[in-house]
């Protein structure tokens, strides 16, 4: 009769949805779900956006955001069945026997309030604990978490520790009042590649050492595989696939998960070319106005024609600010940039049209790099109209043919953005940088917002159309499989410097510069133990 | 198709009732706006409906006569004010630079004093004329309009699809009209209803201070003014104006919310 | 206190002086922007050539209008507000005891209003799209959508006149007691309450909303905390600073309701003060109460900013 930590069966969750201007109609979320998870074992969701794996995490909190209803099924706790309670039920579960680690730390925390109180809250209130003891007890997760001056740690506000600092704490809140279970909400996902591992163990040790269950909720099947006992495949609100870790990274069933493990793996040849380079730049400095530091300093790239250049860094390596800078909306300090053969001058306005032309830029965010009142035919239209003149059928025809390169219909003319899916808004942007005839194209992040198998069609359209118009791109990702994908140089910065240029293959051969070795040495790999092995090479 | 919601639907009905009615004064009156047909403050019989003012005048005509002023003026000072702050505001917010520091401290600086007392102390050396009011009001108001018209472009201004019009060249003309104005046009509409509404009690109340529109011309203020002394005496013509002012001012905010409402569900979905 | 926390008040302290410095000028040059001569717009038409000229004398009309403003301005931060025209007193006079009495009726109305609107408010976001929150939303559209003296006029046609429980015309003198006071001045205050209240209310249950769709608000439920408690300890520390910015804006309602309010009462403040004199065209005396009126909604509006810099955590506890 005992059953596990946490069993759920055959769970159904709705939302009532409010179109405008209609009826509410009733949405379903995630769709006869069931799963186990046994004292002290780690279970991983993994899916895409819409997956439902978040909505289910919370459930096992009977706890719906924003009008999500826990419509049908069992949700067992502890023996206990927890879809239906409420009230003081309901509260001396949350908090006590399961606490929750999210997304974003730095909203989750309160920013009036020290650290410390929000850390130890739960546990006072619910009787787990004297006030001493938690303070205690947290100061003590605060060591194991690797946080600095444990002793103090918790004198401080939300606003006064960093981004990966603030994670730990939050995991340290969840374990302070000694719960059965841990939901881990993509702890990791807002983090930088460096960040995330060293949180990423500290937070596998912390759950082993308390021999707590978790549920780890994630979309990237490479951190699940170093932290998860068993996984759960989701797509859709449904169950794809579940089964140990091991046999769903080595041996997967379902040719969803199949897709999903084997995107991780693609490589792309290098290609070479002796032709001049189609842009140089020589020497680059900038900054931000009223600041003194530079934010580029000596900069010197070149891009061939027809091949990819990929500059690689994390948030606040200046990658995103040289592209604004080769664009022409930041002003340089010193240097100069040498496009086609001719110098670019440093301010957009200044620009020949040609140049202006020549030279296109692909957003990270598609939707908001799309005016929401303009049709597809509109956004594609424009810039044949505008640089080549183009109009009436001449238009039309010029619009399907490239809606017909980017692997979409006709019948997408007359739609607007808000129509449009994700990766369909992206292959938008790609139509409208390629009707302007560009010799290069700079994509900035232009697959980060977008779930792996989407990321991965668009990332093989860029490299059919290169194939076909002989564009060049400069990539600027933080991914370092992205780079694998699509790079033929690689140029990797830090701090605003350029600390590693060259060929693909010399770049991601060692021997390393300590930075790029600790960036490559950083990125999860999809196989079990990977972590170990990199923390135990790093401890050395 | 797009339902338009109820109490959106009544607004609209609602509003439009009283700009007909504004529109068709001369016919639909009973009587002249200034005509003494009857005794001071009779009660509502079946020849004057909602009885006489404190000289005599058909009330009913009056009301008829008197939103027609009033709606007139409103819409005239909310005309000047969207002009004046929208124009300015989108222009502030695309050229950016000192021309916005200045326009906008200016503005900050006339949003420092009571829009009431401000009018009050220009009012004390105009000649307090129809066209006078319509300006002074319109202009104040302005301020509110130029901030709302700044805030929204400049949110738009640093969108990334603006960014892209900017990088393939497009002149300012092409970035403030089809790149931004469409995207700022809703809000801009839904606050151009709560400023009528704000006209509408501005003008009421000057006039009932006095200041406003003079006799012999009337409007739903000045009748108020006119027939206050009956109150004491338990006669409640001058409430009769307020019920006006109120349906004319919750319709058109109904309305107001329906489009803002519309405005930010194009956000999540155009075909939701 | 720390050194930028320090920094912020200065800055923010000189920035409501300089405002009251321009304010000044603004409403100087709002006598002045008569394309033509303020003397013939003050007697009118029927004007005589010597009354004209007296009152040009009189108004400092032959100096130009820079001296003049400077005049004015030692004058105002001498404490002299100048003389009025149309009876020759002494404005500063005339304003002091005044002052008392709208300083007496705008205080009462606060107190009651600003408590009972943030309750209101309260409720409001605890039983967000339930019955009483829309009762409360669809009372206070009304409330927004009457002007105060038609408000005032209601209230005196069923409370004054047919109910008679209050007085109909606010007198006051000194030999009434504080309760005699209240309950000659309870019209005016009722409908300066209700109109401060519906616009109070709406924002302080946006500004509740906007704090309670906040991340660590979700935290706090997720810990089991009573929703008493969350609110109490989570959402009601950052709402300090949105809460009085609120009650500050709302204060602008309160300074020309009372102008309005005053007139409709007879009430013996500052606002029948000015439109007395407006009418009369007396610039001088309009010149002073506007100053006045403009400076205290510019104080409270420094007030607000200073509670919410000191309520930032962020400013308090830097990095």
């Amino acid at each position: 009769m005992d059953k596990p930590l946490l069993q759920i069966d055959n769970l159904t969750i709705e939302a009532t949805a409010y179109p405008p201007g209609e009826a509410p109609r009733r949405i379903t979320i995630v769709d006869g779900v069931s799963l186990t998870l046994e004292k002290g074992k780690v279970l991983g969701l993994i899916g895409e956006s819409g997956a439902g794996k978040s909505t289910i995490g919370l459930s096992a909190m009977a706890y719906g955001r924003g009008g999500i209803e826990l419509s049908g099924g069992k949700i067992h706790l502890n023996n206990r069945e927890i879809r239906k309670a409420r009230g003081r039920v309901l509260r001396s579960l949350r908090g006590a026997e399961v606490t929750y680690v999210a997304q974003s730390a730095a909203a989750a925390f309160n920013p009036a309030k020290r650290l410390m109180e929000q850390v130890t809250e739960a546990a006072v209130t619910h009787g787990r604990a004297t006030k001493a003891e938690a303070e205690k007890r947290a100061v003590d997760l605060f060591r194991k978490l690797g946080l600095p001056e444990p002793e103090n740690f918790g004198n401080r506000y939300p606003h006064q520790v960093s981004g990966g600092q603030l994670q730990r704490a939050m995991t340290a809140m969840a374990l302070c009042p000694q719960p059965d279970l841990v939901i881990f909400d993509e702890p990791t996902t807002a983090l930088d590649v460096t960040t995330q591992l060293g949180v990423l163990a500290a937070i596998k040790a912390a759950i082993r050492d308390q021999g707590v269950a978790a549920l780890y909720i994630t979309h990237d099947l490479a951190v699940v595989a170093q932290i998860a006992d068993n996984i759960m495949v989701l797509r859709h609100g449904k169950t794809v696939e579940y089964g140990t870790a091991e046999q769903i990274i080595t041996a997967p069933k379902e040719e969803y998960t199949q897709a999903l493990v084997s995107v991780v793996a693609k490589d792309h040849e290098e290609k070479n070319t002796d032709l001049p380079p189609i842009l140089e730049v020589k020497g680059l400095r900038a900054n931000y106005r009223g600041m003194t530091r530079d934010v580029l300093s000596n900069i010197n790239v070149a891009i061939q024609p027809g091949t990819t250049l990929a500059v690689v860094g994390e948030s606040g390596s200046g990658k995103s600010t040289l592209a604004r800078v080769i664009t022409g909306l930041l002003p340089l300090s010193a240097g100069q940039m040498v496009f086609d053969g001719r110098q670019l001058t440093p301010d957009q306005k200044s620009r020949s049209r040609d140049d202006l032309r020549e030279l296109q830029m692909i957003y990270q965010m598609a939707d908001v790099a799309m005016n929401p009142r303009q049709t597809v035919g509109t956004i594609i239209g424009r810039p044949l109209q505008f640089y080549f003149g183009m109009k009436g059928k001449e238009l039309r025809n010029r619009v399907v043919e490239l809606l017909g390169e980017i692997e979409l219909g006709e019948k997408f003319i007359d739609r607007y953005p808000a129509e449009l899916s994700g990766g369909q808004k992206q292959r938008v942007c790609i139509a409208r940088a390629l009707a302007a005839k560009p010799k290069l194209i700079i994509c900035d992040e232009v697959t980060s917002a977008l779930d792996p198998l989407v990321a991965e069609g668009i990332l093989k359209l860029l490299a059919d159309l290169q194939e076909r118009e002989q564009v060049s791109y400069m990539f600027i990702t933080h991914d370092i499989a992205t780079v694998r994908a699509i790079a033929d140089t690689i140029a990797v910065m830090h701090l605003g410097k350029l600390v590693r240029y060259g060929k693909k293959s010399e770049v991601l051969a060692p021997p390393f510069d300590d930075y790029t070795d600790m960036l490559l040495k950083s990125v999860p790999e999809l196989r079990m133990g990977w972590m170990e092995e990199v923390m135990g090479t790093a401890a050395e | 198709m797009r339902r338009v919601p109820i109490p959106a639907l009544i607004g609209l009905f609602i509003t439009g009732l009283f700009i007909l009615s504004a529109i068709a004064a001369p016919i639909i009156a009973p009587y002249g706006l200034s005509e003494i047909v009857g005794d001071v403050w009779e009660p509502a019989s079946s020849e004057f409906w909602l009885g006489t003012d404190n000289i005599g005048r058909d009330l009913l005509s009056r009301l008829i006569w008197g939103g027609r002023t009033t709606i007139l003026v409103a819409i005239a000072a909310t005309v000047v004010s969207f002009v004046t702050g929208s124009v300015l505001g989108l222009f502030a917010a695309v050229v950016g630079g000192w021309i916005d520091q200045l326009l906008s401290r200016f503005v900050d600086l006339i949003m420092a004093i009571p829009t009431l007392i401000f009018a009050l102390v220009v009012l004390s050396v105009m000649p307090v004329t129809i066209p006078v009011l319509i300006l002074v009001m319109g202009l104040l108001d302005s301020t509110r309009v130029f901030r709302l018209s700044r805030a929204v472009a400049s949110d738009i201004a640093v969108m990334d699809f603006v960014e892209a019009a900017q990088l393939r060249g497009e002149g300012r003309a092409w970035i403030i009209f089809r790149e931004i104005l469409p995207n700022a046009l809703s809000p801009l509409v839904a606050e151009a209803g709560m400023r009528f509404i704000f006209m509408v009690l501005f003008v009421s109340t000057l006039s009932f201070l006095g200041l406003g529109v003079q006799p012999p011309n009337a409007d739903w203020g000045g009748i108020v003014k006119e027939n206050k002394d009956g109150i004491v005496y338990g006669i409640p013509a001058a409430l009769l104006p307020a019920i006006a002012i109120a349906a004319l001012s919750i319709s058109v905010n109904l309305v107001a919310d329906w489009v803002l409402d519309r405005t930010s569900s194009l956000k999540g979905g155009r075909n939701g | 206190m720390n050194a930028l926390v320090l920094k912020l008040l200065v800055q923010r302290i000189s920035l409501g002086l300089v405002l009251i410095f321009f304010v000044s000028i603004m409403i100087f040059l709002g006598t002045q922007i008569l394309p033509g001569d303020v003397a013939q717009a003050i007697l009118g038409q029927s004007a005589t050539p010597e009354s004209l000229a007296n009152l040009r004398e009189e108004l400092g009309l032959n100096i130009p209008a820079y001296q003049r403003y400077m005049s004015w301005l030692g004058g105002v931060l001498q404490g002299d507000l100048g003389t009025s025209l149309t009876n020759g007193r002494d404005i500063g006079q005339s304003i002091a005891d005044r002052m008392g009495n709208t300083l007496f009726l705008a205080a009462w109305a606060a107190i009651i209003s600003v408590p009972l609107a943030i309750t209101l408010g309260l409720i409001s976001v605890l039983y967000r799209g339930r019955w009483p929150d829309k009762l409360i939303s669809a009372v206070t559209l009304s409330a927004i959508s009457v002007p105060e003296f038609m408000m005032s006029y209601i209230l005196m046609y069923y409370v004054a006149v047919q109910l008679g429980w209050a007085p109909s015309v606010a007198m006051l003198n000194d030999r009434m007691s504080m309760l005699d006071k209240l309950h000659a001045i309870s019209l005016p205050i009722a409908v300066l309450v209700m109109v401060v209240l519906a616009h109070m209310m709406r924002m302080t249950r946006a500004a509740l909303l906007n704090v309670m769709q906040s991340a660590y608000i979700e935290t706090a439920e997720l810990k089991g905390i009573r929703r008493s408690s969350v609110i109490w300890r989570h959402a009601f520390p950052n709402s300090i600073a949105p809460i009085v910015n609120v009650v500050m804006l709302n204060m602008a309602y309160l300074v020309v309701g009372v102008v309005v309010v005053e007139v409709v009462f007879v009430y013996p403040g500052m606002g029948q003060y000015l439109v007395d004199h407006v009418a009369k065209r007396d610039v001088p005396v309009v010149q002073a109460c506007g100053l006045i009126f403009a400076a205290v909604y510019i104080f409270l509006n420094m007030f607000a900013d200073i509670v919410s810099i000191l309520a930032n955590p962020r400013l308090r506890h830097p990095k």
